[in-house]
This record gives C-alpha cells, structure tokens and sequence, in this order.
C-alpha cells in the first residue's frame, strides 16, 4: 500500500514538470492522473488497489464514531435508571485477528461499545477478556457486533 | 435563518451536551456498584462529554474570531485515542491486585486463567 501511494506521489511530480506549473493544483491533477493510471495498472502489483483500503480505514473510522455514540446513550440510561438492575460479568471471545495493531483496535473498538470493556487479554493474543454490564442480553447481541468489527478491521488489513 | 445562525445553536448544542454527559459520567462514578460498572461510566460518558466540549469550542472560535484552531483538533483526537486504553488499563489493573467484582452472573475464564498461573 505504501509502495502505492509513493508511485502515485511520484507520478504527481512527474505531472507537474511536464506541466511546467509548480502550483499544488499542478500537483493534485497530475495526483488524479496518476490515481487513474495506477488504477489501470492494479494487476501488476502483489496487493490490491490503494483507494479501496483508503475507504475501508475511512469507514472504520465512521464505525468508531457511531459506536462512541450508542454507549454513550446507554450509558446514559443506566446511571439514569431508578433502579438499578444490571448483572455485570466477565466473559470470553476468541478472535482470529493475529497482528497486534489489529487487535489494538479491535480492543478500543469493544471499550467504546455499549456496555463491554476489555479487561484482558491472554497470552497468545487469542483471546480477549471482556467486561459486560448486562450478562442477559448482551451475549447474542455483542458477538454479532464483534462480527462486524472484526469484518472492518480484516477488510482494512486484507 | 443563515448558516453562520444554525452553527451558532449548534455551538450552544454541543457545549450543553458535552457538560450533560460529563455530570451524567460523575452521577456513573456515585452510583454504580464496583470498579468495573464505574469504569464504563467513566470511560464512556467522559469521553464523548470532552470530546463535544471542545468541539463546541473550536467552532466558536472559528465563527466568531475567524481563527482556525488546529491544537483542538489535535486534542480530540488524542482523547480519542487514548481514553479507551486509559479505561482498558485501569480495569486490567484492578482485576491483577485482585479487586472483587459486584454480585456477578457469570465471572468467565478470565477467573480460570488467573487460577491456572498459580
């Protein structure tokens, strides 16, 4: 992906003295161009098209936000609850996530979601131990949303 | 009804919520029964509480001065980041120096694995 976007960089200045203008809206054209020729051109590198993790780390970011969000609300009406019924516990989810970026923020992504935070992690990096406020019926819920997650992140790091 | 209006009452918006959710997450840290039910109070609430605060701020300044201040950016950003693992810290070091949790449903293996080092 890096070796991408510097090719592209490259073919920006290449379009800029072709041009012989030395503005930056010299730059970002012939950066378009080189978008466009690179993209013609995706076969020939071992990884895929740059722009299409560009939108997966963008969309990730998006989950972030709308995630921060929900907890908040329902975070909101917990404390704001008369009474107070929780059943908070411990449990266990496997990921299959190996590098430890990816896990890092498969971690801060589940710290940021309604109601779960991740107390610990084991010692292969296999398994993440999360703290739930409500044991009932956040199990089903919480593993489909780890579902999506883990999908996002593996779409990123693919 | 212009632009630079609507921004105004979202400016007012953002600065009341962000000091709603803050109180919210000190009413959390009072009511809640052990460290962890507090931690997610606190790691939550206060986060979006922060984040909303400066938000409102740097968009005073840049409609009413016209100054565009990046460091509040940066700021938000960096609390973004940090307040989930902030939260993720405290609580793994609660749960290591062995602090008890509420009246649990189920405490998983997280028990066991601690029970299987010794």
């Amino acid at each position: 992906m890096a070796f991408q976007i510097l090719l592209n960089v490259f073919l920006g200045f290449l379009w800029m003295f072709f041009t012989l203008s030395y503005e930056p809206v010299a730059f970002i054209k012939g950066y378009l161009l080189g978008m466009l020729i690179l993209f013609s051109f995706r076969r020939f590198f071992g990884t895929r098209f740059y722009l299409g993790r560009v939108i997966a780390i963008i969309s990730l970011l998006l989950l972030f936000i709308k995630e921060l969000i929900l907890s908040n609300l329902s975070v909101l009406k917990l404390v704001l609850k008369p009474k107070l019924d929780i059943k908070p516990g411990i449990f266990a989810l496997p990921t299959v996530l190996e590098k430890d970026w990816e896990i890092t923020i498969l971690a801060n992504l589940i710290t940021l979601t309604p109601g779960t935070l991740v107390v610990d992690l084991s010692d292969d990096n296999k398994i993440l131990y999360i703290h739930t406020i409500d044991m009932d019926d956040a199990q089903e819920a919480i593993d489909s949303i780890k579902n999506t997650f883990e999908k996002a992140i593996m779409e990123v790091s693919r | 009804m212009n632009v630079i209006e609507i921004i105004r009452i979202l400016i007012v918006l953002f600065i009341l919520i962000g000091g709603f959710l803050s109180l919210v997450a000190a009413f959390g840290v009072l009511r809640l029964p052990d460290v962890y039910t507090r931690n997610h109070a606190a790691s939550k609430a206060a986060t979006l509480g922060v984040l909303s605060v400066l938000l409102g701020t740097f968009l005073y300044f840049y409609v009413e001065e016209g100054h565009f201040n990046s460091r509040v950016i940066l700021g938000i950003v960096f609390i973004f980041v940090t307040s989930p693992v902030a939260g993720h810290l405290i609580s793994r070091a609660a749960y290591n120096s062995g602090v008890k949790l509420w009246s649990n449903s189920v405490q998983d293996d997280l028990k066991r694995k601690k029970s299987k080092q010794k």
